[in-house]
């Protein structure tokens, strides 16, 4: 068949629209997000967000408030509480692991309220913010994302430059009088809003996916920064795009997985070929 | 998680406040007696290597070994095996896969690109999407995925308890033969590789008896909530005293301590063991952090 009909025809069903309208923008957000949480050794912290992100919307759904109020409630909330808990804006894992643990208990709490104050064909629920639901997503709901990750993708450009230099050098950004500790924070909550969003999209516990693989591969194709930095974004762009097309093709496969696979691909296949040229980089 | 049968278990079931009976009460049924056979054996060796995990800073390591045997086990299922294998062979591959990936060095941590914590997380999303792939592949198993993520305490059969035990006694020994050496390594790696101790060797091994011990414990908590018997019971034993042996010892009790008391509270309420797991744990963090605090920092 016509590659080209075929996408015509793809983008020819509204749920598959807004899943692209939603996708790209949050994916293009985690791309920049991750490239940063990578570079700071935060990945762990993402880790925490999402499971977080599992409790904020489970507690939501408990309460009957929308699933999006607890979940970006949740995750900017702890994303600045660990950003204060931990020494100069980067908390430890032990910190965050016995936080994580608990929250992610409380989660469970709220599901098993949830599901047993409704009648019992609710309890996919539990499933959907776990693994996502991108072909579920409404128009409202999907403009709505869209418009939030744009403006997440917009603050991080903003911050980029100083936060690079203050992740690079923490020392010598502090003496040149750049808020380090503000920036952290700042960066952080961006990183709350950015896992909120991307749980509506591939789930809670698989955004960790989005936001290490893309950028795990930028850093193995390039050393400098700001190169590195968009191509993690045009990295997880691809991946979310690929993810999407093959999941619509192949309707067996979640949409979730699909995106992470072949985000995961990319990471192996960059980390191969670094292997295999070593010499003629950096 | 813990389904409607809970109601049609009947009045034998409820707490008052005859301690002997209500103890009686929770060994009445066979399938408890061997929850608490399986979830003591389960807390020894996750409160053993907790603490190994957590003195090496490898918390994400072991949160993704936890989170690699949810694939496992739905993997197992939908071809049919027995679940506990699924487990223990997806654990192990994730702790090959991890231990492949150059470990940062502690204290260049946070100053530059660091590849380990990027490839952990690939590999934790991974293991996850594959995990929802497998449920969904299998149809109706849609329900299950809670037990699995969760934890669950119900239905543990006395030869699953003989696979928990056989595998926690290898965890034991291994520690027991080269804990002193890998104690040496985590501390100071580069005197102890200088003295001829195999810190490299020895740390995938450790990897690989994380990943059993991972195992085992998501079979109780489920693979999202091994944390509590992983990282809490251990951190919280360092916290409370610098001596390892007394540090390890600590460790295993506490974890010991609330896997039985999230047991019984699981028993008695209608609410899932894995809230009750998390939260014993996290007050005993809480706790020990207060005391230390109050004590002024005599212990460090």
């Amino acid at each position: 068949m016509n590659p080209l009909a075929g996408i015509a025809h793809m983008l020819g069903h509204p749920f598959v629209r807004y899943a692209f309208v939603a996708g790209s923008a949050v994916a293009v957000a985690a791309g920049l997000a991750g490239y940063f949480l990578v570079l700071r050794s935060q990945v762990f912290t993402a880790d925490a967000l999402s499971h977080v992100a599992v409790a904020g919307a489970m507690a939501a759904l408990a309460f009957g408030v929308d699933a999006r109020l607890g979940l970006f409630v949740a995750t900017v909330a702890v994303a600045l509480g660990m950003g204060l808990l931990g020494p100069r804006g980067r908390p430890d894992d032990v910190v965050i692991g016995s936080v994580f643990a608990w929250i992610l208990g409380l989660g469970v709490l709220f599901l098993t309220l949830y599901t047993r104050s409704r009648s019992t064909s609710n309890s996919t629920a539990g499933v959907t913010v776990l693994f996502g639901s991108v072909f579920g997503l409404s128009r409202s709901h999907a403009l709505a994302a869209a418009g939030i990750s744009a403006a997440t993708v917009g603050l991080l450009l903003l911050i980029a430059r100083p936060l690079l230099f203050a992740t690079i050098d923490e020392e010598v950004a502090r003496s040149r009088g750049l808020p380090v500790t503000a920036l952290g924070l700042g960066f952080l909550a961006l990183a709350g809003v950015t896992a909120a969003e991307a749980t509506q999209v591939v789930g809670a516990l698989l955004l960790l996916g989005l936001v290490a693989a893309p950028a795990g591969a930028a850093q193995r194709l390039t050393t400098r920064p700001f190169r590195a930095m968009w191509l993690s974004a045009v990295l997880a762009l691809g991946a979310m795009w690929a993810g999407l097309a093959l999941s619509y093709a192949a309707p067996k496969l979640p949409p979730s997985f699909a995106v992470i696979a072949i985000a995961a691909g990319f990471y192996l296949l960059a980390a191969l070929g670094a292997e295999l040229r070593p010499q003629r980089e950096r | 998680m813990i389904p409607a049968h809970w109601a049609a278990q009947g009045p034998g079931v409820g707490l008052n406040w005859n301690l002997v009976q209500d103890l009686r009460q929770l060994f009445e049924f066979h399938f408890m007696v061997n929850a608490f056979r399986a979830g003591t054996v389960v807390a020894v060796a996750a409160g053993l290597l907790g603490w190994f995990m957590v003195l090496r800073a490898q918390s994400f390591a072991g949160h993704t070994l936890a989170v690699a045997g949810f694939p496992g086990a739905a993997g197992a299922t939908l071809v049919g095996l027995n679940p506990a294998w699924g487990f223990f062979a997806f654990c192990g591959a994730g702790a090959a896969i991890i231990a492949a990936v150059p470990r940062a060095r502690a204290g260049t941590q946070g100053a530059g690109f660091s590849e380990e914590s990027a490839a952990i997380g690939t590999v934790q999303a991974v293991a996850l999407a594959l995990g929802f792939l497998f449920v969904s592949l299998y149809h109706g198993f849609l329900n299950g995925i809670n037990a699995l993520l969760f934890g669950t305490f119900l239905g543990i059969t006395d030869a699953q308890v003989g696979v928990l035990v056989a595998v926690a006694a290898v965890i034991v020994l291994a520690l027991a033969i080269g804990g002193r050496q890998l104690l040496f390594a985590s501390v100071d790696p580069d005197v102890a590789e200088a003295r001829g101790v195999p810190v490299v060797a020895l740390g995938v091994a450790f990897l690989l008896l994380l990943g059993f011990a991972a195992a085992e414990a998501s079979q109780i908590t489920g693979s999202l909530l091994v944390f509590a018997l992983l990282v809490i019971p251990a951190a919280t034993a360092q916290r409370l005293t610098a001596r390892p042996a007394a540090s390890i010892a600590l460790s295993v009790v506490i974890a010991v301590a609330v896997t039985w008391l999230g047991l019984a509270a699981a028993y008695y309420s209608s609410y899932p063991i894995g809230f009750f797991v998390t939260t014993f744990g996290f007050a005993a963090y809480t706790l020990a952090q207060i005391a230390t605090h109050r004590a002024g920092g005599r212990q460090a």
